[in-house]
């Protein structure tokens, strides 16, 4: 598998960035990047960052099936994720979640046919002194009434 | 010893070194801190939170199996607060927990049902429905039921650090999280069964043993695996005359919890519709069943009738039949025409160790020694427990481990020196390691069969070489490999390695070549299988468990009992003698030993009491090295034998000692007729390298 030069270059400097024997320790961060620019973390690049920290494929595995950041279908052009855990639940983060559902026509860890919005919920995303928070892509949005997360969506091109 | 801490314990005054977990301690005072994912000789993991307890001044409870004893601390692991912990955690752990242990195979030694029945958390306040997912199936011998795992991480562990394979993991988080195996929906790996063995509930459960029976319903037979060289304890639990499982879950023996997949499902050859249950005689060109009596009286006369007699004996019988089967060649048959397959040179090692300080190591120095060098052997594959041990010490100790061997192999990895060589340049690759060696402090050398008569002269000149304290193992490949060589079942060479008297006899090609041979007895062997006999008008007696290439060639078949079927004793590759317990009655079969004993009845030989305790008196007395201690071995414990002092005269060619270079799925015949083996190896996955 062939990544682009700018990446590979990322990689190679976050190699440097770990003592010797513990490269794996790169391996969410790669796996980050990665998925940015291959839409997905995809069969084919678990086994080459495998093959590349000499670990096996079970223990990226672990990792991708851990975080919730990393996606092994491809997600909308926005990824929507709608925190519904105690802080962001008791201040509406529910409310937005069902909204957004009926909004967008989509559900749980779905995406739009035409690939521009998919949704999530997601447990603590660790902005609960803003709750509620929603996260779109890498960007975040704090204490999100109903009328603003409409703003948020319609202003999503 | 180290710095002792003093601690109280429920208000026992305890000392343990420091750095000892407060687990252990606990456990040195005979105090049960319960535990599900702290496993001693595995790293820590600290996730199933049972074994919380008190101790004064932290501001919270703690996870025993993490914190190491400190001077002065007050720990309390009843009180009420560390049971109501415990309750809840109990509570937490059977939320999605299916509770149906009346179908489990683990119920009745489950670790979760004895806790959940101590703190008494049988209720519960969740209302949620609990998860449900399928059973999965991931090799014909390991199944995965994730409702019932609790997520301790053992299996994950022992796999990784234990076996160095890594075929388990856990992928997804929270409610969703379970097992998974290294290829998609099957294993690539030994097949151990460690991670079933393991595993404190029910989640992983054995192919083999599944739904077979309850654990209270099995009687539990302490004996020693008898299919490769290693001499692993093994448990097996025999119901209703079948041998349904065999574990090590007691930890007792040398092994301690180990077993490869031999010794945890190969006993099912010992149930082969294809067993022998009643004597063959060849009668009219024909080997047809005949009654016990009818096939002894034939022996013996053609026995008595004499002529050029030839003796091949085993390496899977006991000593005590090996030394028989000698006693009556030498004695009754006076011919030194006696003979088994060799596998490894211990005659020659013994010669070259004569007057030097090297010593013989063993299963111990495996795992003690500060480093360890190994030519010419795949150890991962052929002497699975060696290899354990070996990657024990490596990840307790730090020991240097060096290889140098034909092809890749898994001590690569945790290898500080690792060279291919071929089976006659080894000796290059070893001397291209001689400066790192030079720098240990200690060297434990296992060689195998490329290594041989002069071979090991130079090997032992190396070690001396490096000015610092070597052993040497001998590697061999079957379950009394060693006790074959002690027993004298050779030419040239009695008991304890003492030159025979009169000229040494025939070796096993030798007599397979000879075209004057009158009457050939092989006891337990299948030379046909690599060798053609010569001598067509030999009468040929063959005691067996199958009817081999050997057997049917025979004139009479005489069906023996397996090493699970009687009592006697082994002496592994290290030269440690255990003892075997007989697990199962035979029907038709009867034991070598016995067999030997009737033939000389009916010959008028009298060999002395023929039981396998008096032969063993008899052993302990006349062979050297022998006179182990009776109290270690009849407990079930391994005694090392002595090795031999001086030099050992032999006449061995070197080119007789061969191999058969096995993989983890194979150990020669009684392997082809372990039905669970061979649907390992036809399984996806293959053997993993």
């Amino acid at each position: 598998m062939t990544f682009s030069p700018e990446l590979e270059a990322r990689f190679a400097d976050l190699l440097t960035h770990y003592p010797p024997g513990r490269q794996r320790g790169a391996l969410i961060p790669m796996l980050m990047y990665a998925q940015d620019e291959v839409g997905a973390v995809t069969p084919d690049l678990m086994a080459e960052l495998a093959k590349r920290l000499d670990i096996s494929v079970l223990q990226v595995d672990e990792v991708v099936g851990y975080y919730s950041m990393l996606h092994k279908k491809p997600q909308g052009k926005y990824h929507i994720q709608i925190c519904t855990n105690v802080a962001c639940m008791l201040r509406g983060g529910a409310e937005l979640y069902e909204h957004a559902c009926k909004k967008l026509g989509v559900g749980h860890k779905q995406t739009q046919a035409s690939g521009k919005f998919s949704l999530e919920e997601v447990e603590c995303i660790g902005a609960c002194s803003w709750a509620p928070a929603i996260q779109v892509n890498y960007d975040f949005h704090h204490e999100v009434t109903v009328s603003q997360l409409d703003q948020v969506l319609e202003g999503l091109q | 010893m180290a710095n002792m801490v003093k601690l109280t314990i429920n208000d026992t005054a305890v000392e343990a070194p420091a750095g000892t977990l407060l687990i252990d301690a606990a456990k040195l005072a005979g105090i049960e801190i319960p535990a599900f994912c702290y496993y001693e000789g595995m790293s820590l993991q600290a996730a199933c939170r049972m074994c919380l307890v008190e101790i004064e001044k932290a501001p919270k409870l703690m996870a025993a199996c993490v914190v190491p004893v400190g001077e002065g601390m007050v720990v309390r692991t009843e009180s009420p607060a560390v049971v109501k912990a415990r309750k809840t955690t109990l509570e937490f752990l059977l939320t999605n927990h299916p509770l149906d242990c009346p179908v489990c195979d683990k119920g009745g030694e489950c670790e979760l049902q004895d806790m959940v029945f101590k703190y008494g958390a049988g209720e519960s306040r969740f209302t949620e429905v609990k998860q449900h997912v399928p059973e999965k199936q991931w090799s014909p011998v390991v199944f995965y039921d994730g409702p019932r795992c609790i997520l301790c991480y053992r299996c994950v562990r022992v796999c990784n650090e234990g076996m160095g394979v890594g075929a388990l993991g856990i992928v997804n988080r929270g409610v969703a999280a379970e097992i998974a195996p290294s290829h998609g929906d099957h294993l690539e790996c030994d097949e151990c069964g460690l991670c079933i063995d393991i595993c404190p509930v029910g989640a992983l459960t054995s192919g083999a043993y599944r739904y077979k029976t309850r654990p209270w319903e099995m009687e539990h037979v302490g004996t020693v695996c008898t299919h490769c060289s290693n001499g692993c304890k093994t448990t097996l639990g025999v119901r209703n005359n079948e041998i349904v499982r065999g574990n090590n879950r007691d930890r007792s023996g040398l092994n301690g919890e180990f077993l490869c997949v031999k010794g945890r499902y190969a006993f099912d050859f010992n149930h082969h519709p294809e067993r022998l249950q009643a004597p063959l005689m060849r009668i009219n060109g024909k080997l047809e069943e005949v009654s016990w009596a009818r096939a002894l009286q034939a022996v013996v006369e053609k026995f008595k009738a004499g002529g050029k007699a030839g003796v091949v004996g085993s390496t899977r019988i006991s000593n005590e039949e090996a030394f028989l089967l000698q006693k009556f060649a030498r004695t009754a048959l006076k011919t030194n025409n006696i003979d088994h397959h060799r596998s490894g040179d211990v005659v020659t090692l013994l010669d070259s160790l004569s007057g030097k300080t090297a010593t013989l190591g063993n299963v111990d120095d495996c795992y003690n020694s500060k480093a360890v060098l190994i030519v010419g052997a795949d150890i991962s594959q052929q002497q699975p427990f060696l290899a354990n041990q070996i990657r024990a010490n490596y990840r307790h100790h730090k020991a240097g481990i060096y290889v140098a061997t034909s092809g890749a192999v898994r001590e690569d990895k945790i290898a500080k020196g690792s060279v291919r060589t071929t089976d006659s340049e080894w000796l290059a690759g070893v001397e291209s390691m001689r400066e790192k060696l030079k720098g240990e402090s200690e060297l434990l050398v296992l060689f195998g069969d490329s290594v041989k008569g002069e071979g090991v002269r130079k090997l032992v000149a190396f070690g001396e070489s490096l000015g610092i304290p070597v052993k040497y193992i001998c590697l061999v490949d079957y379950a009394n490999s060693r006790g074959a060589m002690d027993m004298g079942l050779l030419p040239d060479l009695g008991p304890g390695y003492h030159a025979v008297e009169g000229a040494p006899g025939m070796t096993l090609p030798q007599m397979m070549a000879a075209t004057d041979l009158d009457l050939l007895w092989i006891v337990g062997a299948n030379p046909l299988a690599r060798h053609t006999l010569a001598s067509s008008n030999a009468f040929v007696v063959v005691q067996d468990l199958f009817l081999t290439e050997t057997a049917q060639r025979a004139d009479v078949v005489l069906p023996a009992a397996s090493a699970y079927e009687k009592n006697g004793t082994v002496t592994n590759v290290t030269g440690q003698v255990q003892r075997l317990k007989r697990g199962v009655e035979t029907v038709g079969a009867k034991t070598d030993l016995a067999i030997i004993g009737l033939i000389a009845r009916g010959m008028g030989v009298n060999l002395g009491k023929v039981d396998a305790d008096a032969v063993f008196a008899e052993i302990q007395k006349t062979v050297r090295g022998y006179n182990v201690s009776l109290p270690v071995i009849v407990t079930g414990g391994a005694a090392q034998t002595m090795p031999v002092n001086g030099r050992v005269a032999s006449t061995v060619l070197p080119e007789l000692i061969q191999s058969s270079r096995d993989t983890l799925f194979t150990t020669g015949t009684l392997t082809r007729y372990s039905k669970i083996l061979n649907e390992v190896m036809e399984a996806p996955g293959g053997l993993y390298r």
